[in-house]
């Protein structure tokens, strides 16, 4: 059976991002590449302990919304708000602070190769300096993904599903206020996209802010019962605010 | 200090987020060995060149020279004025007439051993060697010109000039070479840093997304970079001071006794060689990785 987290397990205050607060904002927000809109006047707010799925079809700019909810882009026009800070006024370092509350599961899982699982999932707290306090929530994050055995394999020796509970572990290990996951379940099987749902599910229960794209409807509606989801539609360049309706 | 043990002491985990890269790594340490080695033989040979140029002058400084006419009349009765005039001047230490074997010797190198200098109209020559406080040359020669027309003191004034000039130029030429050293070596450790910056884009572009600062992620660059200049400025620096140890020492200045290489507190300059050398690729390579972190934002 799989263990349960311990919620002291993640560092900080789970609740961290409360008190009503919109963590992440999209104020009529316009994005393209070369001369191409993907799209524009998109707005969107992420309420502290909410749970999203974005769908849409393929190109529709699911990754690149994402990308700009955690500042990997810069909006053409309009503002992002990243807890409450303009994100085109930050610094450098000011960016990498906010990312150290935002925790990415990447479509691709984003690891150094060089280093091992246990590494890679620690690697948000080495570069905050706070790995040497972090040993044993380590073990215990790398036994709630199931991942203990495989600690010391390097990515290219895990399999697709264990890489993404990785990822996710990873993503969580700063104990993050927002968990941003792109196509999570992307390349496992069923069994494996619902254990890593359950996981998501998990971690907003403890009051994390999750946002996830997917193009699963199927893996959306199984989930329905589970968890109090909006889901969000971006198709044409446009984001419809479905509600939780499927 | 502690920033100093810190970025040689370095942090095991910190270091493996960034993965070795060979040939960068080999590059940098051979840069800096050879600059090291250069430095050293350009900082042997500048001190060296001013030590002996010093030498000179202070050698002619220390000496003069009265020269009386070979044919001047009653050549003995001049001799014994310019010796009386010369023991009687205030700030003449000695004042010694050149034998005949000695002129012979000085005429030699022109005209071989044998030369028959008693039967030549050659010059009479009087060293004079002055006392701590020197004498008044002026002075002397206007003495000489009334007591024994014709005689002429030389104070090697026009050689000590140039001398002394040459070897200040010659220590500017040191510098400046120590300077274009460092240059280069500045450079070619930003090139290799610039190059590991860029294979390792993929790298810096995940420690991002998992929140590390810039400063982080340089200084992973720089302290790579700064131990290997300083491990290779060792390497260049001690295969110099061996070389310069296998080099001929005897004679090597014509006699002088001037020594090539470190003497006393010489060596205080082939020593921080390294450091120095660490202290250029540091701030080379923190340069380099600053503006190509601003780049790839």
């Amino acid at each position: 059976m799989r263990p349960s987290l311990n919620p002291a397990v993640l560092l900080g205050n789970t609740a961290a991002a409360g008190k009503g607060k919109i963590v992440i904002e999209l104020d009529n927000v316009s994005y393209g590449y070369g001369g191409t809109t993907l799209f524009s006047g998109l707005s969107l707010k992420l309420a502290p302990g909410s749970f999203h799925f974005l769908t849409g079809p393929s190109g529709a700019g699911k990754t690149t919304l994402l990308r700009l909810c955690y500042a990997d882009l810069r909006a053409k026009t309009g503002k992002v708000r990243l807890f409450g800070q303009d994100a085109a006024t930050l610094t450098r370092d000011e960016v990498a602070m906010a990312r150290r509350r935002i925790g990415v599961v990447h479509q691709d899982c984003q690891f150094l190769d060089h280093l091992s699982i246990a590494e890679n999932i620690a690697l948000p707290l080495t570069v905050a300096d706070r790995i040497a306090d972090a040993q044993n929530n380590l073990a215990e994050l790398l036994s709630w993904v199931s991942l203990g055995p495989q600690a010391g394999q390097r990515p290219p020796e895990l399999s697709g599903g264990e890489r993404q509970r990785a990822a996710l572990a990873r993503a969580v290990i700063m104990s993050p206020d927002v968990v941003i996951a792109d196509e999570p379940t992307g390349n496992v099987d069923w069994d494996m996209s619902q254990r890593l749902l359950a996981l998501l599910i998990e971690l907003n229960r403890m009051g994390k802010t999750i946002l996830i794209a997917t193009h699963d409807l199927a893996m959306i509606r199984s989930m329905k019962a589970d968890v109090n989801a909006r889901v969000l539609r971006l198709k044409g360049g446009q984001l419809i605010q479905a509600g939780a309706e499927l | 200090m502690k920033n100093l043990l810190a970025l040689i002491m370095g942090d095991p985990l910190a270091d493996r987020a960034v993965p070795p890269t060979g040939i960068s790594a080999r590059l940098t340490v051979f840069v800096a060995a050879a600059m090291a080695f250069l430095a050293v033989f350009a900082l042997a040979l500048s001190l060296t060149a001013g030590r002996l140029a010093s030498g000179w002058a202070d050698d002619l400084a220390q000496s003069a020279t009265l020269r009386l006419p070979a044919d001047l009349d009653q050549t003995n009765e001049a001799l014994r004025a310019a010796v009386n005039v010369l023991q009687t001047t205030t700030g003449v230490a000695s004042a010694r007439v050149l034998e005949a074997d000695e002129q012979r010797a000085l005429l030699a190198p022109w005209f071989g051993p044998d030369i028959p200098v008693e039967s030549l109209p050659v010059p009479q020559l009087i060293e004079i060697l002055p006392d701590e406080d020197g004498y008044d040359a002026e002075g002397l020669r206007a003495r000489l010109q009334a007591e024994v027309p014709g005689a002429v003191l030389d104070d090697h004034g026009a050689w000590r000039e140039p001398l002394l000039a040459a070897a200040q130029r010659l220590r500017l030429v040191g510098w400046s070479v120590l300077a274009l050293i460092g240059a280069v070596m500045a450079a070619m450790i930003t090139l290799a840093a610039h190059a590991s910056l860029a294979a390792n884009a993929q790298v810096i572009r995940v420690l991002r997304l998992v929140g590390a600062r810039d400063a982080y992620i340089a200084r992973a660059f720089v302290r790579r970079f700064t131990l290997r200049a300083g491990l290779g400025a060792i390497l260049g620096a001690v295969l110099a001071l061996v070389a310069l140890q296998g080099l001929p020492q005897a004679d090597v200045a014509g006699g002088t006794g001037v020594h090539f290489g470190f003497v006393g507190l010489d060596w205080i300059w082939p020593l921080a060689i390294p450091p120095l050398s660490g202290i250029v690729a540091f701030a080379a390579t923190r340069a380099a990785a600053f503006r190509r972190l601003k780049e790839q934002t």
